[in-house]
């Protein structure tokens, strides 16, 4: 497929991958709802389902998927890292 | 799609099903043995052996009856026979099963021990039998069943694919007439407001929100969070990284279809539409729920593989994930890892699942079925006395 990850809503921070995308890898996301794409450098692996930052942002900064919160950064995340928990936490629980 | 029937049985009370057991349903821990005497007697009858029942009380023991009954009355059971040590609980299961208007007996141990017992019951059971054999099933509407969702060991292909997929079947139901219900009560937290905003009423949303609240307080009154358990170990090497992320991605399985009503443990919808229901989030527990009320088919996403089954109610399988798909085949009956290729949209998808549930409806034994998987598991509020 030529697409290397999905992202749910125009507003989201994150895309998931849907294959395994390497470091390196000039990848296309498609965005669900518009059809949108857009093209990143992936920084670091990040396997099928798992998501890559499209925005960058700061430790503290919210995170936005489905166009809703999922948690905070908890460190400064660049385009084309990994996003998982190591580097996001819940404010939920907290 | 323009097809709204399939081929059930329709019930006494009018409930429809899409199975037609005899059930050899015990009281109480105590009598396994002696259902599953009978269900080694009567082969064709389908002992519910589970190992609870004993020395529960109040809202427990109300939900422990409230399972065992709704359970003997559901749809995909033609006719009960209920095993219990001691007559008077025996004979409460007994009467709530008979408001159906199904043929149901109950046999009681004390007095009599398991041998007395299984010799008299089994001949019932044979009776059972030869009248459910002689059903048939007759068209009926979608209208007058009810379904159920939940998904489980998610990962991030089940909030883009399974989940919004189900999601298109279940706005499809719902629009048919149906009743259909989903729960997961914590796995809805980071995402309440979002349930809460499609309650229909204020009454029904405060509802909702109370059975939310609570299981919150239940989980802070131990002193703990659930942050070591909810996402699962599962989850997380599936991608999902907070619980907040994996309730978005929980209720996308839901639709778009206004919540009608928010109903305790096990309890009957009696509304047409969507209904949450507040239940635990693991799978067998949650099923059994379903089909204590009345659910008769059940759809079920997953990421990484989850595999549960019910003896009652038929499970239907599906993942996005073409990992998955691939390296467990035989647990899945609809691979829609298309969605993430671009190769399948959301509305094939839906289609594929409804396409599917007709054919499971109309009889075609579901990989559940065909697997084996009877997980039978009640949920239990408190330790007994």
């Amino acid at each position: 497929m030529a697409h290397g990850f999905l992202i749910h809503d125009d507003h989201d921070h994150v895309g998931v991958a849907v294959r395994d995308l390497q470091a390196g890898d000039s990848v296309t996301g498609v965005y669900q709802k518009s059809l949108k794409e857009t093209r990143i450098t992936l920084r670091e692996a990040v396997p099928l389902g798992h998501k890559v930052a499209l925005k960058n942002l700061n430790q503290g900064d919210q995170i936005i998927e489905y166009n809703a919160v999922i948690g905070v950064a908890t460190q400064a995340i660049s385009v084309g890292n990994h996003v998982h928990v190591h580097n996001i936490k819940s404010v939920r629980w907290a | 799609m323009t097809q709204t029937t399939f081929f059930g049985y329709r019930r006494a009370n009018g409930a429809v099903g899409s199975r037609n057991y005899v059930a050899i349903i015990p009281v109480d821990d105590l009598s396994n043995a002696a259902v599953e005497g009978v269900a080694h007697l009567a082969p064709g009858t389908l002992p519910l052996p589970h190992p609870y029942g004993r020395l529960q009380f109040g809202e427990d023991l109300d939900l422990h009856f409230r399972t065992l009954i709704g359970t003997g009355s559901n749809a995909n059971i033609a006719a009960a026979v209920v095993i219990g040590i001691e007559p008077n609980w025996t004979k409460k299961v007994v009467e709530g099963i008979a408001k159906t208007g199904k043929p149901v007996s109950g046999f009681s141990i004390e007095g009599h021990g398991d041998t007395e017992t299984i010799a008299t019951a089994v001949r019932q059971a044979r009776e059972y039998l030869y009248y459910a054999s002689e059903l048939r099933r007759e068209e009926v509407p979608i209208a007058d069943a009810i379904f159920s969702t939940k998904c489980g060991e998610s990962d991030t292909t089940s909030g883009l694919g399974s989940n919004p997929a189900v999601g298109v079947a279940v706005d499809w139901l719902v629009e048919h007439g149906a009743r259909v219900i989903f729960g997961e009560t914590t796995e809805i937290t980071g995402a309440e407001h979002i349930i809460a905003e499609r309650c229909v009423n204020d009454t029904v949303r405060s509802r909702y929100l109370a059975m939310h609240e609570n299981y919150q307080e239940l989980v802070r009154s131990q002193g703990v969070d659930l942050l070591g358990s909810q996402p699962t170990q599962g989850n997380i090497a599936g991608g999902l990284s907070t619980i907040e992320e994996k309730a978005l991605g929980n209720i996308q399985k839901t639709g778009t279809s206004p919540i009608v009503d928010a109903l305790e443990p096990a309890m009957a919808p009696t509304v047409k539409g969507l209904s949450f229901m507040d239940s635990s989030s693991a799978a067998a527990e949650f099923i059994t729920l379903m089909g204590a009320a009345g659910s008769v088919f059940h759809f079920f996403t997953t990421g990484q593989g989850n595999i549960v089954g019910n003896p009652v109610v038929p499970v239907l399988k599906t993942t996005a994930n073409p990992h998955t798909a691939q390296s467990m085949a035989e647990h899945i009956d609809v691979d829609i890892s298309g969605l993430l290729s671009m190769e399948m949209t959301l509305s094939q998808a839906g289609q594929a699942l409804l396409d599917m549930m007709f054919r499971n409806l109309n009889g075609r034994l579901t990989a559940t079925e065909v697997l084996g998987h009877k997980e039978f598991v009640f949920t239990k509020l408190y330790r007994s006395s």
